[in-house]
């Protein structure tokens, strides 16, 4: 079907519960989907030591590009996921987004203005390839078992978990999940099955998407047209994509007819209007969508999670749908893990659901307010978002109300119950809830990231001027730290190298960036969550105070 | 004298955002919601009402005559 990609076909296995007939296996953790958001779940899971069964009804990778960018905090899940880099490598890094008025640039935006971060703004990947890395980056890990062709059919909830049947080629099976996590996209056969609401509305408008392959020497960027001389009254979107293939998005209005819009004959005349009659290009893979802004009250129901668009739709226009489902699944694993290991209550879950869903609010706020600009469904908005753009050439108060998409950052989750108020005063954006920043560091003298030493566990953040510093009772408290049942490693952040304390890694900062962004001194102390986020710091390291915040961020305070 | 202020200016005093667009795009979506199941002839009313409110509160009719000014320059009269 597409003349750059060919789609891989996994293995249909017979399953082994067919032979066991009137026994139905149980396992602690069963995902149902393989998009990305079920495979960042079963992967996060299976690196905490969890056995996985993943649940797809399909045996390839997304049909057609669909989710195309990556932001920065998805491309750090990743990292810790293990698949970030071919993502990156055989991605389109870019930065900078152009919005254009008719024919003249109104606006622009760069969204990563300052050095000393490992990953960019933003990348852009047909999807398949992501699902791919993702699919590989599965099949190295033993604790996955991933079912290809293994439809559900139901759920039934129940108090220990749920049982699941499920149809394959060779007949129908029945297993049991202590825990179910649901990651079967936006129709989510789960969720309706299931009968659980999901609240929001439809935009009334079309979109056309084109794909096309050309050699085009446009910049990696994003550029949007309002109201381009080509498209009359409509607004365009151009992104590069890997493998010489251009994404164009095409506004239609809500009247448009689909089946009509995706003929070639109606879609070759408006891309040649677009880039010009002299341009060569071959059309691979046309869709006309709409769209809803909604989701669930709750994620979670008892022992079923909802992850992903099975849990919160947006608009595409800020690339917050694969990027925020990325998200979820950063925050349930090591929850999940630590309650089904007995160190956490199950109410741990249920801020799973109170995070996310904020997460998802902010998402749906910032989606739905692009969407209004972009589509004005009144003469009033309209004259409103016509003047913005007529103003914002020349004034900058208005370029910076020019929305055309506020693309996807992570939620810095500041209300969250499972964050220790500060009782210091610290400047900048790394207050409990936000997602650590990235900065370079030395480790053993070879350049690396901050990042990717960050994760999975709970983390002392201890910055020194030199790791010889650190008194004899200060490195017993730390020793005592990582024993806890809930163990907190350390990393040592030191202005200078040296040799590290027994059981510390040591991460000098050699540039300074990461007491910058911190806002650290001397002894100041940040403790971070399994999913990177910040939980608490302090000023000086008090180990009883750290305990007490690990005990807040796992319910058991 | 003060000049008509044309840098971004929105927020609420003592608050601080994460994302500077976010205070423009809250006056944004207060401004399109205030005119919402309005009919266009009560949304020009409206307008006009607004702009006489806030004209008043700048008060300063050298500030008034520059937005005036600044204003009118983007719209061009039809030629007849």
């Amino acid at each position: 079907m597409l003349s750059t990609y060919t789609y891989p076909r996994y293995a249909y296995r017979r399953p082994a519960n067919l032979d066991q007939p009137g026994t139905v296996a149980r396992h602690p953790v069963v995902v149902i989907g393989a998009g990305p958001v079920g495979l960042a779940a079963a992967i996060d899971l299976a690196q905490l030591g969890l056995n996985v069964v993943l649940l797809d009804d399909d045996d390839t990778v997304s049909v057609g590009s669909r989710g195309l960018c990556y932001a920065k905090r998805a491309l750090e899940v990743l990292d810790r996921l293990g698949c970030g880099q071919p993502v990156v490598d055989k991605g389109v890094t870019w930065n900078v987004g152009r919005t254009f008025f008719g024919e003249r640039e109104v606006f622009n935006f760069n969204l990563l203005p300052e050095a000393g971060h490992e990953r960019p703004g933003m990348v852009n990947l047909q999807q398949y390839y992501l699902e791919q890395y993702m699919v590989e980056r599965a099949q190295q890990l033993p604790a996955i078992d991933l079912r290809w062709k293994h439809k559900v059919l139901a759920v039934t909830p129940q108090g220990d978990g749920a049982t699941i049947d499920v149809e394959t080629a060779d007949g129908p099976y029945t297993l049991h999940a202590d825990w179910l996590v649901v990651a079967d996209g936006a129709r989510s056969p789960v969720r309706r099955h299931l009968g659980l609401d999901i609240d929001g509305k439809v935009f009334q408008d079309r979109f056309l998407i084109a794909d096309v392959v050309m050699k085009a020497d446009f910049p990696a960027e994003r550029w949007f047209w309002f109201d381009p001389p080509f498209h009359r009254n409509q607004s365009v979107l151009l992104h590069r994509e890997a493998d010489n293939v251009w994404r164009i998005d095409f506004q239609l209005g809500w009247d448009a007819d689909p089946e009509e819009e995706k003929k070639p004959e109606r879609v070759i005349p408006r891309i040649r209007a677009m880039l010009g009659e002299s341009r060569e290009f071959e059309l691979e893979w046309v869709s006309v969508y709409t769209f809803q802004c909604r989701r669930m009250n709750s994620f979670r129901h008892g022992r079923v999670l909802f992850a992903g668009d099975a849990a919160h739709q947006v608009s595409p226009f800020g690339a917050r749908g694969a990027n925020s489902g990325l998200q979820d699944t950063d925050n349930l694993a090591w929850k999940l893990k630590l309650v089904i290991d007995g160190l956490a209550p199950e109410g741990l879950l249920d801020t799973y659901s109170s995070e996310r869903v904020a997460a998802a609010d902010e998402n749906l706020l910032n989606s739905t307010r692009s969407t209004d600009f972009i589509t004005p469904k009144s003469a009033v908005s309209k004259d409103f978002r016509n003047a913005v753009l007529s103003l914002a050439a020349e004034f900058p108060f208005a370029r910076a109300l020019v929305n055309s998409g506020r693309l996807s950052v992570p939620a810095h989750l500041r209300d969250s119950p499972l964050n220790t108020p500060d009782v210091d005063a610290f400047e900048g954006v790394m207050h409990p809830g936000a997602p650590a920043a990235d900065a370079p560091v030395l480790r053993d003298g070879a350049p690396g990231w901050l990042l990717r030493h960050a994760g999975n566990a709970f983390q002392l953040l201890l910055f020194v001027d030199a790791p010889e510093s650190l008194s004899a009772a200060t490195r017993t408290a730390l020793a005592a730290l990582a024993d806890a049942p809930i163990p907190v490693h350390t990393l040592l952040i030191s202005a200078t190298a040296g040799a590290a304390p027994a059981g510390t890694t040591l991460l000098v900062d050699a540039q300074g960036l990461a007491a910058r962004r911190f806002d650290a001194r001397v002894g100041t102390a940040y403790l971070l969550r399994p999913d990177q986020h910040v939980a608490a710091r302090w000023r000086a390291l008090d180990a009883a105070a750290v305990r007490t915040a690990v005990a807040r961020a796992t319910c058991n305070a | 004298m003060d000049h008509l202020h044309t840098q971004p200016r929105f927020g609420t005093p003592g608050e601080t955002y994460l994302h500077a667009f976010t205070p423009g795009d809250d006056f944004y979506q207060s401004l399109i919601d205030t005119h919402r199941d309005l009919s266009d002839e009560q949304s020009r009313l409206l307008n006009a009402r607004l702009i006489l409110l806030l004209a008043n509160h700048v008060g300063d009719l050298r500030v008034l005559k520059e937005a005036l000014a600044a204003a009118r320059a983007g719209v061009a009269p039809a030629t007849t």
